[in-house]
């Protein structure tokens, strides 16, 4: 299965005053897919994304966009790229319509072409009847619409957003994430930064889980959920010392993959949740032991990332150069 | 070359739409230099300054050439805040995203630095006519003046910039901009003739550029071209170093920020 590829990323590296924010990364992107860069704050997707908008250059390797090096042809691919920076990333004092001239302008449109698409992208995001009113009025739902309307501006093959939904509301959120699908839709390519693990599992079609710099899991989020072995039972046993027992009895009943011994129970990765539940309960009655609590989920993006990185996307830890 | 022209059409406008939308702030950065120092500072000091020290007919019209300066002094320092803000906010980041030629931006903001602080100045001017100072060499003086604080401003605006690309928030920014510009003002021949002031304040107000340009525009206003014109030599010379300084600093900054 070989898909066209519009970005190629090669062995990446990117060290400032000593840190190294990105080490050795490699991915590809494939054309018209959303891509997301899933990582902590500090993990490296702000700079890899930097970087492949040309505002970085890397110290190591180098990231080929639509077959245009992101800094031997910098120029070029500027033409062929939209950005969305966070939501601050506005003139408070220009309107709407404003930004949109000005970036017409940056981006050398004629006049007739700026007065064609920008009332056609005033439209699309819905921001028509705002248009003409100063930034500084806009909610923080409608600045990141301004927004995408900038990066869609110049007609672009790849529209890179950073965090397109940090510090939105739900709806906000949800319509946000209508537009990037979107402009799938239209056969744009789309690369996303986002600490959101729902962000992540819902729009993205495949995702690359950084940490520390280095691509620590890459693939849809649904392989990796898979990747991760089953769906896990938890269980929760009365009598701590009948653990081990229940553990040997487990092991060999159809549909389990895997048993861990936890503090407290069991953690039973299974195939089929129908055949290994019922199996599961009767080997405890067998043995007598009493289950105080019994808990079943499908992988989460969570538990992908915690399995590749050892600990939560909200734990804190120490902050590295990502602004 | 189009695209160059229309990139910074667009860039300069914006920083002129800015400033229309802030009317209050434009009133106050505007009126500021004429009000405190031209009227309030020049009429107050009026007997209080010997004449015989500042060799001019009044004190407000000594102090003119020197007010003229400091505008082009805190205007220029101050050139760079809005990129700051620009590059603290992301919409830097959003620009230099764009196909634009990468010293673009940084034009037009020469460009609207120098526009803005020459109408200020042609203002100064104005208002110290009011007062009866009228500068004796006429039109081409006026045009010297405003040539010399062009340049000046520049050098300042390079500076400016090159600071807030390196500074890491903008409280230091305004620290260092409010730690340079008042002994700026002092140490230089603004207020006071060099040779009445201690010896350790003229012996540093020596090396001050501000010295020189105030130096310069001061006979333009009081004397006549025969007492200002090795003054407008010496002047252009010293600011043509000065510039170049200040935008190889600039540059550095910015590149290293950007690239």
């Amino acid at each position: 299965m070989s898909r066209p590829v519009a970005i190629d990323v090669s062995h990446l590296g990117k060290t400032y005053d000593k840190v190294r924010a990105v080490d050795d990364l490699s991915f590809q992107v494939y054309t018209g897919e959303i891509f997301g860069l899933l990582g902590p704050n500090g993990a490296g997707k702000s700079t890899t994304l930097r970087i492949l908008i040309t505002l970085l250059n890397p110290t190591s390797g180098s990231a080929t966009i639509l077959g245009l090096d992101s800094v031997k042809d910098a120029d070029r691919v500027r033409q062929t790229i939209g950005y969305v920076p966070q939501e601050r990333a506005i003139d408070r004092f220009l309107t709407g319509r404003e930004h949109l001239e000005l970036l017409a302008d940056l981006y050398h449109l004629s006049a007739e072409q700026a007065a064609t698409r920008i009332p056609q992208l005033l439209k699309l995001v819905e921001l028509e009847q705002q248009a003409d009113r100063p930034a500084k009025t806009y909610s923080g739902g409608m600045k990141r619409k301004l927004d995408i309307a900038c990066g869609l501006l110049p007609d672009p093959k790849i529209l890179f957003l950073d965090e397109p939904t940090l510090g939105l509301d739900v709806q906000s959120r949800l319509r946000i994430w209508d537009h990037v699908r979107a402009m799938r839709e239209r056969g744009i390519t789309v690369v996303m930064t986002t600490n959101y693990l729902d962000e992540a599992d819902q729009l993205c079609d495949r995702i690359a889980i950084i940490d520390g710099g280095r691509i620590k899991a890459l693939g849809a989020p649904s392989e990796l959920k898979i990747g991760l072995g089953g769906d896990l039972v938890s269980l929760t046993v009365r009598e701590h010392d009948r653990v081990e027992q229940l553990a040997a009895a487990v092991k060999h009943l159809p549909a389990i993959r895997a048993v861990t011994a936890t503090a407290n129970g069991l953690d039973i990765r299974v195939d089929s949740p129908e055949k290994a539940l019922p199996a599961i309960l009767e080997a405890a009655n067998r043995l007598t032991c009493q289950l105080e609590f019994i808990d079943y989920h499908r992988p989460r993006l969570d538990d992908v990332f915690i399995a590749h990185t050892g600990r939560s996307i909200k734990d804190d830890q120490p902050k590295t150069e990502d602004a | 070359m189009k695209e160059y022209s229309q990139e910074i059409r667009a860039l300069t406008m914006r920083w002129v739409r800015r400033l229309s939308r802030e009317k209050f702030s434009m009133l106050f950065t505007l009126v500021q230099p004429m009000l405190f120092w031209l009227i309030f500072f020049g009429n107050l000091f009026q007997r209080a300054a010997d004449m015989q020290v500042t060799q001019s007919s009044s004190y407000i019209s000594f102090l003119t050439a020197g007010v003229v300066v400091m505008t082009v002094l805190n205007n220029g320092l101050a050139g760079g805040v809005d990129l700051l803000f620009d590059k603290e906010n992301g919409f830097l980041e959003r620009l230099m995203s764009t196909p634009i030629h990468r010293t673009s931006v940084i034009l037009s903001r020469f460009i609207f630095v120098t526009t803005i602080t020459s109408l200020q100045v042609l203002v100064i001017l104005g208002v110290a006519w009011l007062f009866g100072v009228q500068p004796v060499t006429g039109f081409a003086g006026v045009a010297t003046i405003l040539l010399i604080g062009m340049m000046f401003g520049v050098g300042l605006t390079a500076i400016s910039m090159a600071m807030a690309f390196s500074v890491k928030s903008h409280g230091d920014f305004f620290s260092v901009l409010g730690f340079l510009s008042l002994p700026m003002i002092f140490l230089s021949s603004a207020l006071v003739p060099l040779a009445a002031m201690p010896g350790w304040m003229g012996f540093l107000a020596q090396f001050n550029p501000m010295t020189w340009a105030i130096d310069a525009v001061r006979p333009l206003i009081l004397q006549g071209w025969a007492e200002a014109l090795p003054h407008v030599g010496m002047v252009i010379g010293v600011m043509v170093l000065f510039d170049a300084l200040c935008l190889y600093g600039g540059a550095r900054a910015f590149r290293r920020a950007i690239g």
